[in-house]
């Protein structure tokens, strides 16, 4: 046992002369793509500037700018709606779906294929397909997508179900592949009914996957942008009596995205505080995820 | 008498849900057939006919694709191009990268390395936009060899942006099944007069394959289908990747053509589709994984 415990210990001292070709170039890249412009993000939420050099240190006036903008407040809103409507409606259509799909019936395989299938379809893409489709559809009525919100909302409903059921429905057929088979046996002899069998035996038994879809879908839905950029880009837009414009179908991520290209880079300061706002809220929702999970992990 | 009832009413159950299930998945295909549909219908008809077969007077033949594809004298090729080389060496550096961090990480554990551990985890949970304005900067000034060499601005050096922001997703998951492979094999190979090297490339690596499949996956579906990172850090126009040119086809002003676009898409997703018949077993498995562990 000592042997073996000293024998490891010399492996890692060997092993750890070669730290800087193991870790340099995931630490170099690391330090470029992510650590350095994180640092750099929070300063800059803190400063006016127009190029990096010039920046000046301005407090906190850019959060007080991203908080007092009616059209972040909208994004807000309108993004925190459109997570939790699409939450829902995933989460239950993907469940259903792979519940189904785990009852051993013909074509299980080719269903699975096909329902997983649009997942594969980038954001943009996918935008673009299904614009056409509700622009066809919507010119029976000779109206159109972008010509009102509501049509824009569930148009990224329908879109976002379609790409997003199929994802949910691979982590929920694994889930109920592992409900042990001799507590269904149980309760089918008890004489339980299926549906008392669903929601007495098989959801508690699957509760993990369910929380893992479900804040999946809601960090998703939070960070939506290729869709929402593709589909209608924020139109409809409404002109306020003051002049400021609302794009009413305008999530989070595109309003940084479109604050940060609004003319002149005079509102970049501001674009970058909301962009550090954004990440402070989907950080949020990841720890609680994390947290939940591990709390669960402990109580088992 | 009884069982064998319910054994029939089952047996009815499960078909009716086929023949269910079926009918969903015919919907399901349907925006894709809309897509091949309206790829060879003339433009003006897109609208009005969306979901007309392209006979007659709206049959528009190839003209799309060859509108498509010259489209803003950026040839289509190009774009491919470009999103198979960045794909596959992004792709390539990060497996190569973050697998041998990641067995670092595992075994040595100092105090760098958890560091570098919390930071990567830490990373999973920010959002793009938080460092795109700083990172695209960042990328026009830095050079790949420091002071020497090609900015990261360009299709071969912006394999390493994604390397340094699609580190931490790689490096979790690899990390997580270092730990579970046993020492032993590894002492066995040191005894035997392996160097850290050699254990690494010969011993460790092909015992990670299946995790490499699942991470390849991963990144490969990620960096395909991105659209925002390179659009901030590549010069638009020299360098369109497939999403890219897609949108500057949409998105332009003036009319749209809207048949040249599907014609496009069309393109864009037919190798998608045939990849993702080929390694469906494999793409599946490696989605799972990273919803799981992320």
């Amino acid at each position: 046992m000592k042997k073996k415990i000293s024998s490891s210990n010399s492996i890692r001292r060997a092993t750890r002369r070669w730290g800087l070709f193991f870790l340099g170039p995931v630490t170099a890249a690391f330090i470029i793509g992510f650590v350095w412009p994180f640092v750099q993000g929070i300063w800059l939420s803190l400063c006016r500037f127009k190029t990096i050099k010039g920046a000046q240190f301005i407090g906190l006036d850019n959060y007080a700018k991203a908080f007092s903008d009616v059209g972040f407040r909208h994004a807000f809103w309108y993004t925190a709606m459109f997570a939790v409507v699409s939450l829902v409606l995933i989460n239950v259509l993907a469940f259903a779906v792979a519940y189904f799909l785990t009852q051993g019936i013909k074509g299980s395989n080719l269903f699975r294929t096909v329902f997983f299938m649009p997942n594969l379809i980038g954001g943009i893409v996918l935008g673009y397909i299904w614009s056409m489709i509700f622009d066809g559809i919507l010119s029976w009525w000779s109206t159109s997508i972008l010509l009102e919100s509501k049509y824009g909302f569930w148009g990224l409903i329908i879109l976002m179900c379609w790409q997003q059921i199929g994802y949910m429905m691979i982590i929920y057929i694994a889930g109920l592949q592992n409900v042990p088979g001799e507590m269904l046996e149980a309760a089918r002899i008890d004489g339980a009914t299926r549906t008392q069998t669903l929601f007495k035996v098989t959801i508690p038994n699957v509760m993990p996957s369910i929380t893992i879809c479900m804040f999946l879908s809601l960090t998703n839905g939070f960070k939506l942008f290729d869709q929402n950029l593709a589909l209608t880009g924020g139109q409809p837009f409404i002109i306020q009596p003051g002049g400021t414009t609302i794009k009413t179908t305008e999530m989070l991520a595109l309003n940084i995205f479109n604050t940060f290209n609004a003319s002149g880079g005079s509102s970049q300061g501001v674009a970058q505080a909301k962009a550090v706002i954004f990440f402070v809220l989907v950080a949020g929702l990841g720890l609680c995820q994390l947290g939940y999970t591990r709390k669960k992990e402990v109580q088992q | 008498m009884n069982a064998k009832k319910t054994l029939s009413a089952e047996a009815r159950r499960k078909t009716i849900l086929s023949a269910v299930l079926a009918v969903i998945c015919v919907i399901y295909v349907l925006p894709v057939v809309a897509v091949v549909i309206n790829s060879f219908k003339l433009n003006t008809f897109v609208k009005t006919d969306t979901f007309a077969l392209p006979t007659g007077e709206m049959y528009a033949g190839f003209e799309n694709f060859i509108k498509g594809m010259t489209f803003g004298n950026y040839p289509f090729a190009k774009s491919v191009l470009y999103s198979v080389v960045i794909t596959i060496l992004s792709t390539a550096l990060i497996l190569l990268c973050t697998s041998m961090a990641a067995w670092y990480i595992a075994r040595v554990n100092s105090l760098f390395c958890k560091v570098l551990y919390f930071l990567c985890v830490f990373s999973m949970v920010v959002p793009f936009q938080m460092v795109m304005f700083t990172l695209s900067k960042t990328a026009n000034s830095v050079r790949l060899l420091g002071f020497w060499g090609p900015h990261l601005n360009t299709p071969w050096t912006i394999p390493v942006i994604y390397l340094g922001f699609g580190a931490g997703l790689a490096i979790f998951m690899f990390v997580g099944f270092v730990k579970s492979i046993p020492m032993e094999i590894e002492e066995a190979a040191a005894i035997d007069g392996c160097g850290p090297l050699r254990t690494y490339f010969s011993v460790v690596v092909p015992m990670l394959k299946p995790t490499m499949v699942s991470v390849g996956i991963l990144e490969i579906m990620w960096v395909w289908n991105d659209f925002l990172l390179p659009y901030l850090v590549l010069d638009k126009n020299l360098y369109r990747t497939i999403p890219i040119q897609i949108q500057y086809l949409k998105g332009s002003y003036g009319t749209v053509d809207l048949g040249a676009t599907m014609a496009l898409i069309l393109l864009s997703i037919i190798p998608v589709i045939v990849f993702y018949l080929t390694c469906q077993k494999h793409i599946i498995a490696g989605v799972a994984a990273g919803a799981v562990k992320g």
